[in-house]
């Protein structure tokens, strides 16, 4: 199987595979390394970082739906300086490239966090989770306001030379508006999609059975989804795409790059299979030998349609 | 800690709907310590999704026991398994009781399925420490007596033993818990581990409680197992990775 090759680009960041382990997934990766090699991986993609440290939200946090489950978990996060202090011995010593996730209630907030962590060598990109509430606005979600997103990939992109995701929330009627407001704004890539928003109630108690009432939906239940906003972006954007939503088996990986995306990121999966990573990478490999593909790369965004 | 030989043995129904699952597992079996748990994948399928953690409830050699009540649709699947039925296994997870130490007299407080992680335990410091067990369910179909001696018995309606819940049987048979160095280990619904926590902090007994939550990886990535701290106030602690086993003073509950 030598000579097929996997490495994919997202701008100026080379993957030596298209496979990321997507953020609140993998904390900061050094939970994981227990089960899998790191180095044999696309790359991690932290826990969300803040400012400044979050508590999260109270029990309960999750529940499962039909292939899938909901979580709502608040971005629980040791915070930028913490995670400095304390998290980059062990991310240091990995050689996988590391994209830091980045939540922030205010344009500001998303700066200042970029401002600060650009100045580490071993964060090779930024992935900007842009589905958080906007405090100034009222709570309202800056995922699903076209100005707020350009803002604060323009602001972000201020300050730093590193690639940009900007990670799109699907819980908008038309998601390609979004990644071309983030290329018009010069972000270097977009993520989708991140969860969409559901709720599941116990019918005894009549209590929603997470805390926060609703949560993120994640899993092999939004797959199909997922697929389709990563389509509809690549028809209408030219975007390096990073694929996310259900992805459980190698088959998905491949789908999903036939549909558009550059490379994926697999989350709700690292909970069942915390070796999936590596399954993925040997199934999309084998693929390409069978299917004669000699760079995995040709296949994003060749779909017959 | 990733076990994809482990295979079902027996299924035994033990009371109700109560049933115990012996399954091979020699490296799990060799490590795992009495409290500590596993994350068990029910199906090959996308159905359900999440493993389901259960507390290791004995160890006899190559093999592992579950104590499992049958609830919902992942312990319809687990308990219809069949003798040589291959299970994907994570474990052994999370800490477990600590069972050494300065006491003379350990106290088993535990109600319906919290019964699970006992015959373990029981096994294991049977000899070197005295020991009083009290089971509690909501009717005699709940109370589990496998892998105990001699325990006392409560059941909310008074079908079998006390008519009242296990705290209440602690309080009535106080005297057995006095002039002894004691230490409570308890495991069962939240209620109850309050009541415990409460019983436990009045009397100024040592007290462990196994806690449970809904959880998806079972090793700490997730999040989703929150559980409040009584020392800091600005984080949660985590179920799996800093529990289940938490001393009944570090956790709000």
């Amino acid at each position: 199987m030598k000579g097929i090759d996997l490495s994919v680009k997202i701008g100026k960041l080379t993957l030596k595979n298209p496979i990321l382990l997507a953020s609140g997934t993998v904390g900061y990766g050094n939970e994981i390394s227990e089960f899998i090699d790191l180095e044999k991986i696309g790359g991690i993609v932290t826990k969300s970082l803040s400012l400044k440290p979050r508590k999260g939200n109270p029990p309960q946090r999750i529940t499962e739906t039909a292939s899938g489950m909901l979580n709502a978990i608040g971005l629980a996060n040791v915070g930028v300086e913490v995670f400095l202090k304390e998290k980059i011995p062990f991310l240091k010593k990995i050689n996988a490239p590391l994209i830091c996730n980045i939540a922030a209630s205010s344009v500001e907030e998303y700066v200042e966090c970029t401002r600060i962590l650009t100045t580490e060598d071993w964060i090779k990109a930024f992935e900007i989770n842009v589905s958080c509430p906007n405090v100034k606005e009222g709570g309202l979600e800056f995922g699903n306001n076209l100005s707020a997103v350009g803002k604060i990939t323009s602001s972000v992109k201020a300050v730093t030379d590193k690639p940009v995701i900007i990670k799109l929330s699907p819980n908008v009627s038309r998601i390609s508006d979004f990644a071309k407001v983030v290329k018009e704004e010069g972000g270097d890539a977009v993520s989708a999609i991140n969860t969409l928003v559901g709720t599941a109630f116990n019918i005894w108690t009549r209590k929603p059975k997470i805390y926060n009432i609703t949560g993120g939906l994640s899993g092999p239940a939004i797959k199909p989804v997922a697929l389709a906003k990563v389509l509809e972006i690549s028809r209408n954007v030219d975007i390096p795409i990073i694929g996310i939503g259900g992805i459980t088996k190698w088959e998905d990986v491949i789908e999903f790059m036939i549909c558009g995306a550059y490379a994926v990121e697999i989350g709700t999966v690292n909970f069942i299979n915390p070796r999936a990573a590596i399954e993925m990478s040997e199934g999309i490999e084998k693929y390409c030998e069978q299917a004669g593909i000699t760079e995995i790369k040709k296949i994003t965004g060749s779909y017959q349609i | 800690m990733f076990n994809k030989n482990s295979s079902v043995e027996e299924i035994i129904n033990l009371n109700g709907s109560v049933y115990l699952i012996k399954i091979y597992s020699p490296e799990i079996a060799k490590q795992i310590k009495p409290g500590q748990f596993l994350n068990v994948k029910v199906s090959d399928s996308l159905a359900p999704l999440l493993r389901r953690p259960f507390s290791v409830s004995n160890v006899e050699g190559d093999y592992l026991f579950l104590m499992v009540n049958l609830l919902g649709e992942g312990t319809k699947i687990l308990t219809s398994k069949k003798k040589g039925d291959p299970l994907d296994i994570l474990g052994p997870l999370g800490n477990g009781f600590n069972l050494d130490g300065d006491y003379e007299l350990a106290v088993f407080a535990a109600g319906g399925i919290g019964e699970a992680p006992f015959p373990f335990v029981y096994k294991t410091i049977k000899g070197a420490k005295e020991i009083i067990s009290f089971i509690g369910g909501k009717t005699a179909k709940e109370v589990v007596e496998y892998g105990i001696e001699n325990p006392y018995i409560s059941t909310d309606d008074g079908s079998l033993g006390f008519k009242g819940n296990v705290v209440q049987l602690m309080e009535q048979k106080k005297e057995l818990l006095s002039s002894k160095k004691i230490k409570i280990f308890a495991c069962g619904p939240t209620p109850m581990l309050k009541a415990v926590q409460g019983f436990a902090a009045k009397n100024n007994y040592e007290c462990e409680i196994s806690t449970e939550s809904a959880m998806a990886c079972g090793f700490g990535i997730c999040q989703g197992c929150a559980i409040a701290s009584a020392h800091q106030s600005e984080k949660y602690l985590l179920v799996c990775k800093d529990g289940p086993v938490f001393n009944a003073k570090d956790v709000v509950l």
